[in-house]
């Protein structure tokens, strides 16, 4: 375990809605000089982050800034981009997941995430909660009982306990996108990554989801990507703000972690002068 | 395959012209296009005329021997009023089985490794995918010999059974099973895979789970067409010892003489007798009712599982 505070996380007095706690010291995890090649392509610089328990960190930016390539480095699912290569370490409660012992799935069980298109398998909506415990081979007393406890954080029980056996497919897209927060939080992990979870939603959907988020929060540690502005502001304790940098020579776009924060202090009192034009709409 | 590539010529061209009448490109643009348009019509016309004309033919004459004496009976060149044709029933039915347990496995393996394993970019994955596509276009007669030198002699040696018809008819139809089953497992979206693999799921469970369930459709829609492809072989057959009169089924996949439907219709519709020609004409009757039969299934299967994305 490494107890490093993260060094560009700037604890800010005034913090807004909901008092966060300066770091403990010991992140959930926590990136540390991240750099990500697709073959040739530098496509995330030196990144370094720490998430901390019972908060949501929200990583924001311009179109190409790398963030949902940083987000999918945190359970290696970029492992399944043939090209793709990660340097600096990723520490989960201080382990590296790119260690050469860490087994890809072992992480994948730990750490959820939801992808930006509602994708619930072709299955019904109890074998759609149910499919992570069974593959994983978990331990659970009582199959009905944890699909409902699942169903029941992910807000979506009363709707659906009267269809459990019916397509996932029959729910609408909001629905279907909480159906698949059940199914994330079905193995028991303590992170949760979200990618762009609301982009595919309509409005009322969209403000169902970020409720469940604040719920969610309680008990897991979530890392959302998001290219909305007022969600991050609405739902996020802590915001990253990433930028995308031309290379002078090959004019591909690297991205970079500009500031990282408390959310109120990055809206608010941006210290980048970067931060400050896109939060304020002047460019992205 | 060639057949294929034949429609895609002839929807390019019927496009053309439905552009060039659109348009009033050319001299004399409305005039050729529908002089052309006839011309399709017409090709139309011919090709189901002539299959109604072999089918009403086959069925006006075949009919007055579609009775129980056809499954009760062997061949025979004495009775021709009572002759059967169980020896060549159950002969087909060895041979399909046989292709079918061959085939099934040995070209749904091949597909998931291609789409799911191998990498598309080595050199000899591609030499592959491309000659499994010329095998596809092979002449059948090709793999009977071939079924001849290796199967029936040669280093397997089976002999002229059944099986060593079932494994000439499984190369033949390989390819057409490899390629459906790699279109089936391609419309399989990657968000479902990336969902199974981000909860803990092995990429063989996830493979096993959700990709193979999901595309049982498209994999028996493939390769029930083949089989009704493989049944109405006989070239390939005759080289590997279906022999054109047996009067006894088969003992087993792996001994005993075998004949098949395809193989008996042609041996009775070579004989100058007209009883034969009847039974001949009765035999076709029976193999159609089956492809049909098949060919309906398909699609049966096809549209009753089928996963909207």
């Amino acid at each position: 375990m490494t107890t490093t505070p993260h060094p560009k996380a700037t604890p800010h007095p005034q913090a807004a809605r909901r008092s966060v706690a300066p770091p403990t010291g010991v992140s959930v995890m926590e990136t540390v000089g991240l750099n990500v090649y697709y073959g040739g392509f530098h496509a995330v610089h030196d990144v370094d982050l720490g998430f901390e328990r019972n908060e949501i960190t929200a990583l924001i930016g311009p179109s190409g800034c790398g963030k949902s390539t940083v987000l999918r480095c945190l359970n290696r699912m970029n492992d399944l981009i043939p090209a793709a290569r990660v340097k600096g370490q990723v520490k989960y409660h201080g382990q590296d997941v790119y260690a050469a012992s860490v087994d890809p799935i072992e992480v994948r069980r730990r750490i959820g995430m939801v992808f930006q298109k509602p994708n619930p398998f072709p299955k019904s909506i109890y074998d759609n909660v149910a499919y992570g415990p069974r593959v994983i081979g978990m331990k659970v007393p009582d199959m009905d009982d944890h699909v409902e406890q699942c169903l029941r954080r992910a807000a979506l029980w009363d709707e659906v306990k009267d269809k459990l056996k019916e397509s996932g497919y029959s729910l609408s897209g909001g629905q279907q996108q909480r159906l698949c927060i059940a199914r994330a939080i079905a193995t028991q992990p303590d992170v949760i990554l979200m990618d762009e979870p609301c982009s595919a939603l309509d409005p009322i959907a969209t403000g169902a989801i970020e409720d469940l988020m604040i719920q969610l929060r309680e008990e897991y540690t979530i890392i959302i990507v998001t290219h909305n502005m007022q969600q991050a502001a609405r739902v996020s304790d802590r915001t990253a703000f990433f930028t995308a940098r031309p290379d002078e020579t090959t004019g591909n776009r690297t991205g970079l972690l500009v500031e990282y924060g408390l959310t109120s202090q990055i809206f608010e009192n941006p210290s980048d002068q970067r931060t400050e034009d896109y939060i304020s709409g002047r460019f992205g | 395959m060639r057949t294929a590539r034949r429609n895609t010529v002839a929807v390019d061209a019927a496009r053309q012209v439905t552009l060039s009448q659109l348009d009033g490109s050319g001299r004399g643009g409305k005039w050729k296009g529908k002089v052309f348009s006839a011309v399709l019509v017409a090709c139309i016309v011919i090709a189901v005329a002539t299959l109604a004309a072999v089918l009403l033919h086959s069925f006006v004459k075949g009919f007055p021997r579609i009775d129980l004496n056809l499954i009760r009976n062997m061949p025979s060149s004495l009775d021709r009023t009572t002759s059967g044709m169980q020896s060549a029933i159950f002969g087909t039915i060895y041979v399909m089985v046989g292709v079918a347990v061959t085939v099934v496995p040995l070209g749904v393996s091949a597909a998931i490794y291609l789409e799911e394993f191998a990498d598309k970019n080595r050199w000899y994955v591609r030499f592959i995918e491309l000659n499994i596509q010329n095998l596809a276009a092979v002449p059948s007669i090709v793999f009977g010999i071939l079924g001849l030198a290796f199967i029936a002699r040669g280093p397997l040696s089976l002999g002229f059974v059944a099986y060593a018809g079932s494994l000439t008819l499984s190369l033949l139809v390989l390819p057409t099973i490899i390629l459906t089953t790699r279109e089936a497992i391609r419309a399989v979206p990657s968000s479902i895979r990336q969902a199974s693999m981000a909860l803990g799921a092995t990429q063989w469970r996830t493979i096993w789970k959700q990709v193979l369930p999901s595309s049982v459709p498209g994999i028996a829609t493939g390769t029930i067409l083949s089989l009704s492809r493989a049944i109405g072989e006989t070239a390939p057959l005759l080289l590997v010892g279906a022999t054109v009169f047996v009067t006894y089924n088969p003992d087993g996949f792996f001994s005993g003489a075998f004949t098949t439907l395809p193989t008996q219709i042609f041996s009775w519709a070579t004989r100058p007798q007209d009883e034969f020609r009847i039974l001949a004409a009765a035999g076709i009757i029976v193999l159609m009712a089956v492809l049909l039969a098949m060919n309906s299934f398909a699609i049966w299967i096809r549209n009753k599982f089928t996963t909207e994305w």
